[in-house]
Protein backbone atom coordinates (compact mmCIF):
# COMPACT_ATOMS: atom_id res chain seq x y z
CA UNK A 1 0.00 0.00 0.00
CA UNK A 2 1.45 3.69 -1.09
CA UNK A 3 2.82 5.25 2.11
CA UNK A 4 0.15 8.33 2.48
CA UNK A 5 1.94 11.62 2.29
CA UNK A 6 2.64 13.98 5.25
CA UNK A 7 1.07 17.47 5.38
CA UNK A 8 3.69 20.13 4.75
CA UNK A 9 4.08 22.00 7.90
CA UNK A 10 3.47 25.92 7.06
CA UNK A 11 6.90 28.05 7.28
CA UNK A 12 7.50 29.80 10.47
CA UNK A 13 7.35 33.89 10.57
CA UNK A 14 10.60 35.00 9.61
CA UNK A 15 10.92 36.76 12.86
CA UNK A 16 10.30 33.97 14.62
CA UNK A 17 13.78 31.74 13.66
CA UNK A 18 16.17 34.57 11.93
CA UNK A 19 18.01 35.96 14.94
CA UNK A 20 18.29 32.21 16.13
CA UNK A 21 20.12 31.16 12.60
CA UNK A 22 21.90 34.47 12.06
CA UNK A 23 23.79 34.51 15.45
CA UNK A 24 24.18 30.51 15.22
CA UNK A 25 25.80 31.20 12.02
CA UNK A 26 28.01 33.95 13.33
CA UNK A 27 28.65 32.23 16.27
CA UNK A 28 28.75 28.77 16.73
CA UNK A 29 26.03 27.51 19.38
CA UNK A 30 24.93 30.88 19.14
CA UNK A 31 21.31 30.20 18.17
CA UNK A 32 21.33 27.57 20.85
CA UNK A 33 22.25 30.24 23.20
CA UNK A 34 19.33 32.66 22.33
CA UNK A 35 17.04 29.90 22.51
CA UNK A 36 18.20 28.94 26.33
CA UNK A 37 19.53 26.02 25.34
CA UNK A 38 23.11 26.54 26.98
CA UNK A 39 24.36 22.84 27.56
CA UNK A 40 23.81 21.91 23.63
CA UNK A 41 25.05 25.65 23.02
CA UNK A 42 28.26 24.91 24.57
CA UNK A 43 29.14 21.87 23.28
CA UNK A 44 28.12 22.73 19.64
CA UNK A 45 30.38 25.86 20.45
CA UNK A 46 33.37 23.95 21.76
CA UNK A 47 32.84 21.38 19.15
CA UNK A 48 33.08 23.59 16.20
CA UNK A 49 35.69 26.15 17.40
CA UNK A 50 37.94 23.10 18.64
CA UNK A 51 37.77 21.84 15.54
CA UNK A 52 38.09 25.28 13.48
CA UNK A 53 41.57 25.97 15.45
CA UNK A 54 42.91 22.46 14.79
CA UNK A 55 42.35 22.71 11.35
CA UNK A 56 44.08 26.09 11.35
CA UNK A 57 46.91 24.70 13.50
CA UNK A 58 47.45 21.83 10.70
CA UNK A 59 47.85 25.08 8.24
CA UNK A 60 44.74 23.57 6.28
CA UNK A 61 44.03 25.70 3.24
CA UNK A 62 41.03 27.96 2.69
CA UNK A 63 38.94 27.16 -0.56
CA UNK A 64 38.12 30.48 -2.64
CA UNK A 65 35.34 30.15 -5.60
CA UNK A 66 36.73 29.31 -9.13
CA UNK A 67 35.96 29.18 -12.46
CA UNK A 68 37.09 26.26 -14.96
CA UNK A 69 35.65 22.56 -15.34
CA UNK A 70 32.92 21.14 -13.41
CA UNK A 71 34.78 19.32 -11.04
CA UNK A 72 36.74 22.75 -9.56
CA UNK A 73 34.01 24.68 -9.92
CA UNK A 74 32.08 22.14 -7.43
CA UNK A 75 35.07 21.94 -5.05
CA UNK A 76 36.22 25.39 -5.02
CA UNK A 77 32.78 26.62 -4.29
CA UNK A 78 31.65 23.88 -2.24
CA UNK A 79 34.09 24.25 -0.33
CA UNK A 80 34.53 28.11 0.10
CA UNK A 81 30.74 27.75 1.48
CA UNK A 82 31.67 25.20 3.94
CA UNK A 83 34.64 27.63 5.24
CA UNK A 84 32.01 30.47 5.33
CA UNK A 85 29.94 28.79 6.96
CA UNK A 86 32.00 29.05 9.95
CA UNK A 87 30.54 32.56 10.71
CA UNK A 88 32.81 35.03 13.13
CA UNK A 89 35.71 32.31 13.08
CA UNK A 90 36.29 32.35 9.46
CA UNK A 91 35.78 36.05 9.23
CA UNK A 92 38.44 37.00 11.89
CA UNK A 93 40.88 34.37 10.07
CA UNK A 94 40.59 36.45 6.84
CA UNK A 95 41.06 39.46 8.52
CA UNK A 96 43.97 38.97 10.12
CA UNK A 97 45.69 37.67 7.20
CA UNK A 98 45.31 34.33 7.67
CA UNK A 99 47.06 32.96 3.40
CA UNK A 100 48.03 29.29 4.23
CA UNK A 101 48.88 27.99 0.41
CA UNK A 102 47.56 24.61 -0.85
CA UNK A 103 50.64 22.46 -0.24
CA UNK A 104 51.10 18.76 -0.45
CA UNK A 105 50.89 16.33 2.82
CA UNK A 106 48.86 14.79 4.65
CA UNK A 107 48.90 17.34 7.58
CA UNK A 108 47.82 20.44 5.72
CA UNK A 109 45.18 18.06 3.93
CA UNK A 110 43.46 17.17 7.09
CA UNK A 111 44.00 20.84 8.14
CA UNK A 112 41.69 21.84 4.81
CA UNK A 113 38.95 18.94 5.79
CA UNK A 114 38.65 20.13 9.56
CA UNK A 115 38.40 23.87 8.36
CA UNK A 116 35.60 22.67 6.11
CA UNK A 117 33.88 20.25 8.19
CA UNK A 118 33.83 22.76 10.77
CA UNK A 119 31.53 25.20 8.54
CA UNK A 120 28.97 22.26 7.53
CA UNK A 121 28.75 20.95 11.29
CA UNK A 122 27.25 24.75 11.88
CA UNK A 123 25.09 24.57 9.35
CA UNK A 124 23.71 21.59 10.95
CA UNK A 125 23.45 23.56 14.20
CA UNK A 126 22.19 26.42 12.57
CA UNK A 127 19.25 23.75 10.95
CA UNK A 128 18.67 22.58 14.49
CA UNK A 129 18.17 26.36 16.22
CA UNK A 130 15.73 26.72 13.31
CA UNK A 131 13.69 23.66 13.99
CA UNK A 132 13.74 25.11 17.53
CA UNK A 133 13.08 28.48 17.53
CA UNK A 134 9.82 27.10 14.82
CA UNK A 135 8.57 24.50 17.30
CA UNK A 136 8.99 21.78 15.47
CA UNK A 137 11.66 20.19 18.09
CA UNK A 138 12.37 20.89 21.90
CA UNK B 1 49.68 30.27 16.38
CA UNK B 2 51.31 26.79 17.04
CA UNK B 3 51.65 24.33 14.51
CA UNK B 4 49.88 21.07 14.90
CA UNK B 5 51.44 17.88 13.39
CA UNK B 6 49.01 14.57 13.67
CA UNK B 7 49.09 11.20 12.86
CA UNK B 8 46.64 10.13 10.18
CA UNK B 9 45.38 7.89 13.39
CA UNK B 10 45.40 10.93 15.62
CA UNK B 11 43.70 13.48 13.07
CA UNK B 12 40.86 11.54 12.02
CA UNK B 13 40.23 10.60 15.90
CA UNK B 14 40.13 14.11 16.82
CA UNK B 15 37.39 14.49 13.60
CA UNK B 16 35.39 11.63 14.92
CA UNK B 17 35.13 13.17 18.58
CA UNK B 18 34.40 16.32 17.34
CA UNK B 19 31.81 15.59 14.41
CA UNK B 20 30.21 13.04 16.74
CA UNK B 21 29.52 15.11 19.59
CA UNK B 22 27.39 17.95 16.75
CA UNK B 23 26.19 14.90 15.32
CA UNK B 24 24.52 13.49 18.39
CA UNK B 25 23.00 17.49 19.88
CA UNK B 26 21.91 18.14 16.91
CA UNK B 27 19.76 14.77 15.73
CA UNK B 28 17.64 13.53 18.16
CA UNK B 29 15.20 14.64 20.89
CA UNK B 30 16.28 13.78 24.76
CA UNK B 31 19.56 13.80 26.34
CA UNK B 32 19.95 9.95 26.95
CA UNK B 33 19.40 9.49 22.57
CA UNK B 34 21.92 12.47 21.75
CA UNK B 35 24.69 10.42 24.05
CA UNK B 36 23.66 7.01 22.45
CA UNK B 37 23.56 8.03 19.33
CA UNK B 38 26.83 10.13 19.82
CA UNK B 39 28.55 7.56 20.69
CA UNK B 40 26.93 5.28 18.09
CA UNK B 41 28.54 7.52 16.05
CA UNK B 42 31.83 7.47 16.86
CA UNK B 43 31.64 3.46 17.26
CA UNK B 44 30.84 3.96 13.51
CA UNK B 45 34.12 6.64 12.78
CA UNK B 46 36.39 4.33 14.64
CA UNK B 47 35.40 0.65 13.36
CA UNK B 48 35.43 2.53 9.55
CA UNK B 49 38.84 3.83 10.59
CA UNK B 50 40.31 0.54 11.52
CA UNK B 51 38.41 -1.14 9.03
CA UNK B 52 39.73 1.19 6.18
CA UNK B 53 43.19 0.74 7.58
CA UNK B 54 43.36 -2.79 7.64
CA UNK B 55 42.02 -2.45 3.49
CA UNK B 56 44.86 -0.39 2.98
CA UNK B 57 47.55 -1.87 4.98
CA UNK B 58 46.25 -5.71 2.79
CA UNK B 59 46.00 -3.33 0.00
CA UNK B 60 49.75 -2.38 -0.02
CA UNK B 61 50.58 -5.94 0.23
Amino acid sequence: MAKQKQPKEPMPPLGVWAGPVALGWLVPGGGHFLLKRNGRAVLLLVSITLMYLCGLMMRGAMFQPQSGDLLTILINTGGFIGNLASGLLYLVTVWLGYNQADVAGMVHDYGTKFLVTAGLLNILAMVDAFEIAAGRKS
Amino acid sequence: MPKMALSHFEASLLFALFTSVVMGVVTKRDDRERIRYGLYVFGCFVAALVGLGWVMHFGHG
